[in-house]
């Protein structure tokens, strides 16, 4: 399942559309899942008219969360050295994610075999939601 | 600021992965999971930002008695709070030093950072705030450093 250092080489890809249609009731049971009640994520009459946005919004953390899936689906289970983002952008609700993982480096370290990457996850007007960098320990 | 105890329980953590859309069984499946190389149910990469639900004082979740800034009867139910948006999520980095399994418990420790500020045309003058924290084992080593950067905008983001 895990991936090889001897079968990667810098510029490898991998892409999976973590979330197709984005729906307000997916960022609630966010907000219950990981204790973040903010109202601009769930309460639309706060947000709007209160807050001054024009609907609710996702979590950032729910759009690394949705991106995070991308990264373990393609390195494995339990392999993740560091992962890092960067909210560039907003999520709204009917919003689709595609998440992009790009070999930028494969490398030895303490006998540890890693490869960094790099991040994108793109909303479905090819606007970048989440960028960032991840270092994955893979198999020699 | 005090230190908190954080249960990682395994409903927990399927409640989070379903949040996310995450099917693999390695968060919801015992015994699927001892057959994978993690051996047994292991936390996703972003399970920690929930260590909020063990906060007694986290600012985010409505506590009975007390005035909560979204809406009831009116739009805000915070008299006289300004228009804005109060704090965003800018950035977020995990450093993970080993998996974390259902069933630990954590001590999880925030550290403030540093503090900068930055002039931007889509939200007005942004004040940058980072914050440290440690998740270790009951031996006291780390499991899961976090380090988060919040925002905060002059008024609302500009969509467009």
């Amino acid at each position: 399942m895990a991936l090889k250092a001897s079968q990667l080489k810098v510029g490898d890809t991998h892409s999976e559309r973590v979330v197709e249609n984005l729906s307000r009731t997916q960022i609630v049971q966010y907000a219950g899942a990981s204790g973040d009640y903010n109202p601009l994520h769930s309460d639309e009459v706060y947000t709007t008219q209160a807050a001054g946005y024009k609907s609710v919004f996702a979590h950032g953390m729910l759009s690394m969360g949705l991106t995070g899936k991308m990264l373990t689906n393609w390195v494995g289970d339990a392999r993740l050295k560091k992962f890092g983002v960067r909210f560039t952008n907003q999520v709204w609700p009917g919003d689709t994610l595609d998440a992009k993982a790009t070999v930028a480096a494969i490398r030895e370290e303490n006998g540890e075999h890693l490869v960094d990457l790099t991040i994108t996850t793109t909303n479905q007007d090819g606007k970048e939601v989440v960028s960032g960098t991840a270092i994955a320990r893979v198999d020699p | 600021m005090p230190k908190i105890a954080f249960p990682v329980e395994a409903t927990h953590i399927m409640m989070f992965a379903r949040a996310i859309g995450d099917t693999n069984p390695v968060y919801h499946d015992a015994e699927a999971a001892k057959k994978t190389e993690a051996k047994g149910v292991i936390a996703p990469p972003t399970f920690v930002q929930a260590v909020a639900q063990f906060d007694p004082d986290y600012h985010l979740r409505p506590k009975p008695g007390q005035q909560w800034f979204g809406s009831g009867k009116t739009p805000t139910g915070v008299e006289g709070k300004p228009a804005s948006s109060g704090g965003l999520h800018a950035e977020q980095e995990y450093t993970y030093h080993r998996p974390l399994r259902a069933g630990e418990v954590l001590t999880s420790e925030v550290k403030q950072g540093k503090t900068w500020e930055k002039e931007s045309k889509r939200a007005g003058k942004l004040i940058f705030r980072e914050r440290i924290t440690e998740h270790r084992d009951a031996t006291g080593e780390l499991v899961v450093t976090a380090r988060s950067v919040g925002v905060t905008t002059e008024r609302p983001v500009d969509a467009s």
